[in-house]
């Protein structure tokens, strides 16, 4: 073995090609079957892509950065199943580009914080967290309730994640931006249309409660309030993966 | 530095500053009511100076022949010493965010109630500064020194390795101003957008050619092992970041763009390079930097030929295979967790192997490490990264992994391996360089040196210890029962129990961001000392490139 190194070592081009094989065998095995297998994401009654709205929160949730102390990823843990329910879903996650399961709790998990809170505490909590919850170490996101949020081009990011796979119909694509609007104006005419594209179960109202449209608390309270909540768990059958 | 490139280089370095400038100006003019706007605008400035900088050496007429001639008989080690520099400037930067953002978690209101200065956006920019800014850079410069010295032969022109140097610092720029004003993909350790990863992409491969053009230079028969792990770095790095950071954009006016993966797919794919990023960026980099400077420094051969081939292999192929123990009781199937476990444990096996080779070649040189606080920066790392391995391959097994995930001893595990094995032995690296490179008879003071070593190592034990508390007491608090079968603990009195540890932590990282500090000051001082003495260069290059 060591003489057969000894010319592969000698030849540039015949290392890098070596590097490339043997380095790319795990990728393969491990990444590949996830898009064939079926099993991998189990279809579930309920999933749904986000609203426009719900998806500007949801980027604000990532320009945020709150992926760095928020999972959104309930192991198969009695622990975790108790404290913060269900355990997740692939489904729940499969319109999800990118995924935001992230990697550490500073604060806690927000898989299904939806319909947990208020939306008057979520407001006061991002104003000044400490004023809710005197121990938090999160910092203030007060600019949140200034900023308008930018729903100019909901549109396009529509659009992209259609081109990525996500099944939005061509007049959702086309509503985009007026969608995002009426989501968080219950009182407009814009309101009727999400849920006639949408579907009778979307929230829709002021989410900040200050009586003006349309703020990135808006959204992110919008985002917030619908994570987790699309599966009916009285009616769900689990499909195998067993708690531990 | 730009009077070393020939006439044509420099025609050539103006063209390439000036379509910079030009796409900075695009960007700049389609994205005026975006983000992308921004970055447009720092793109063109970093084009126009460049430009500026070539036009001013224009008229100089360049080498003469026989300059020309005599320059092959030198290595050339301008871009190195850049290099150099450079990953000192950015790892006092990550420190420093690093060290405010840590004192931030226990004292939040030191975020100073900005946007821009929030955890949220600090974090990555700490991550990309302190593994790309100060790691990446370390890794081109001494990667440099390296191949040439093994090779015995100079780069191949002189453009090309600051094309290198400077789409690789306007990258790390990109990332950091990207995620203060608000652009990142969330992608853990790959959050820049798309056209930043595009940029990164074209100046990868342009690095890889240059290093395989250096190698084709070579007197050398044999490829020595540092280059083995430096090519590994180079091309896998390259392998991951294209797969990982596959997005639709969703104009050429907006710096937003959605991954084309989703939900378990995407997952996998980020910890696939998340996990590898540690694996080729962090670990087999550092090892091309571990295999050139230890025996060089210990002035000992390495001990055996054989683990480095065995480890070098081990390394390249299970490391691959690991990425899955980031996901262990989510919604990814359980026969990648438990793929993703079994090769993390077997893992374990060229990584130790790397760790004695390396300590064991200091066999018959303990006294140096005993005297030579440079030495010992890179013996030190050698340990820890022998530890954190370790430690690493434990918190893989799965019912470890349900109490470490999520807390604080991933975080404690992460700082093992970058503090203690990344930056020590770049600091052990650096502190072997910087004299040969400037040619001074040592550093400016060897006593600092030994100041940063004590400084660097309490401040790694500190952190660490700070951070294995904290983790398991926050692991096992979220788990525990009381009597009635009931949890025990909130979430936020978990939180409460971190304030002390946290204040620990920060200040160990007060420790290691000082130590760097001094480091670069003797850095400075090593370099703008008066007289530069004439010495030896360690490595005589080739007369003649010799044919293979």
């Amino acid at each position: 073995m060591l003489d057969r190194h000894k010319k592969v070592e000698r030849h540039s081009l015949a290392f890098v090609i070596m590097i490339i094989v043997v380095a790319s065998i795990g990728g393969l095995f491990e990444i590949a079957p996830l898009f064939t297998i079926d099993k991998t994401v189990e279809d579930v009654e309920g999933v749904r892509p986000y609203t426009p709205l719900e998806l500007a929160g949801r980027n604000i949730y990532i320009r945020e950065g709150c992926y760095a102390c928020h999972s959104q990823m309930i192991r198969t843990l009695r622990d975790e199943v108790e404290r913060y329910g269900p355990y997740s879903l692939a489904a729940e996650s499969q319109y999800d580009h990118p995924m935001l399961w992230g990697s550490k709790r500073t604060g806690p998990d927000l898989a299904r914080v939806g319909g947990k809170y208020s939306d008057a505490w979520h407001v006061a909590h991002f104003i000044r967290p400490r004023d809710v919850v005197p121990q938090s170490n999160m910092p203030s996101y007060a600019f949140l309730l200034e900023r308008r949020a930018d729903l100019r081009d909901m549109d396009l990011h529509l659009a992209a994640l259609k081109a990525t796979g996500v099944p939005y119909s061509e007049a959702q694509i086309e509503a985009a931006n007026l969608d995002a609007l009426g989501q968080a104006d219950p009182d407009s005419e814009a309101a009727e249309g999400v849920l006639e594209r949408y579907g009778e179960d979307i929230a829709i109202r002021d989410f900040a409660l200050d009586g003006r449209n349309v703020s990135e608390m808006d959204a992110l309270v919008a985002y917030l309030q619908m994570l987790g909540t699309l599966v009916d768990w009285d009616t769900f059958q689990p499909g195998g993966k067993e708690l531990e | 530095m730009l009077k070393d490139l020939t006439k044509n280089e420099r025609i050539l370095a103006l063209c390439l500053a000036i379509l910079v400038a030009l796409l900075g100006l695009f960007l700049a003019a389609a994205g005026q009511d975006t983000l992308l706007g921004s970055h447009g605008w720092i793109i063109l400035l970093f084009g126009l100076i460049l430009t500026f900088a070539v036009v001013g050496t224009m008229t100089y007429q360049g080498p003469t022949p026989e300059q020309l001639a005599d320059r092959h008989k030198e290595y050339y080690d301008t871009p190195t010493k850049a290099g150099i520099v450079l990953a000192m400037i950015w790892a006092i930067f990550g420190f420093f965010v690093g060290d405010w953002v840590a004192w931030q978690l226990a004292y939040p209101d030191l975020n100073l109630d900005q946007a821009w200065s929030s955890f949220g956006r600090l974090r990555p920019a700490h991550t990309m500064g302190v593994i790309f800014g100060f790691g990446g850079n370390a890794l081109i410069a001494t990667s440099f020194h390296v191949v040439q010295r093994t090779s015995r032969a100079r780069l191949p022109d002189q453009l090309s390795p600051w094309v290198v140097l400077a789409g690789y610092n306007l990258f790390c720029i990109l990332a950091v101003t990207g995620y203060l004003i608000g652009i990142t993909q969330s992608k853990e350790y790959a959050e820049p957008e798309w056209y930043a990863d595009i940029l990164l992409t074209v100046v990868w491969v342009l690095y890889f050619i240059l290093y395989l053009r250096t190698l084709a230079r070579r007197a050398e028969p044999h490829i020595y092992v540092a280059n083995w792990y430096y090519l590994a770095f180079i091309l896998v790095v390259a392998m991951l970041h294209i797969v990982n950071n596959l997005a639709v954009p969703i104009s050429l006016s907006h710096a937003k763009s959605y991954s084309l993966f989703a939900g378990v797919q995407d997952a996998m794919t980020q910890w696939w390079y998340g996990h590898n990023a540690v694996a080729f960026f962090l670990t087999a980099g550092f090892l091309g930097m571990m295999y050139y400077f230890l025996p060089v420094k210990a002035q000992r051969p390495i001990y055996s030929y054989r683990m480095s081939i065995v480890s070098f292999w081990g390394i390249t192929f299970l490391y691959m295979w690991a990425g899955s123990h980031h996901l262990h009781y989510t919604a990814l199937p359980d026969w990648v967790q438990t793929l993703g476990m079994s090769f993390s444990i077997m893992l374990l096996v060229p990584s130790w192997a790397s760790a004695a080779n390396a300590l064991l070649t200091l066999n018959g040189a303990w006294h140096r490490v005993r005297d030579d606080a440079a030495l010992r920066f890179m013996m030190v790392a050698a340990v820890f990264y022998g530890i954190s391995t370790f430690e690493g391959s434990f918190m893989a097994i799965r019912p470890v992994n349900s109490l470490s995930h999520y807390t604080d001893w991933t975080v404690g595990h992460v700082h093992a391996g970058a503090l203690g094995w990344v930056a020590f032995i770049t600091f052990g690296a650096i502190y072997t360089l910087v004299p040969w490179l400037w040619k001074r008879q040592g550093m400016y003071s060897s006593r600092l040196v030994e100041v940063h070593f004590w400084l660097g190592l309490a401040g790694t034990v500190v952190y660490v210890m700070a951070m294995w508390n904290s983790g398991i007491i926050q692991g096992l608090m979220w788990r525990t029962y009381d009597e009635f079968g009931t949890l025990e603990y909130s979430f936020v009195e978990s939180l409460e129990a971190m304030h002390a540890y946290y204040v620990a932590r920060a200040i160990g990282g007060l420790f290691f961001l000082v130590g760097g500090i001094i480091g670069f000051y003797n850095i400075y001082k090593t370099i703008s000392a008066s007289g530069a003495e004439t010495m030896a260069d360690d490595q005589p290059i080739a007369t003649a490139p010799a044919a293979e």
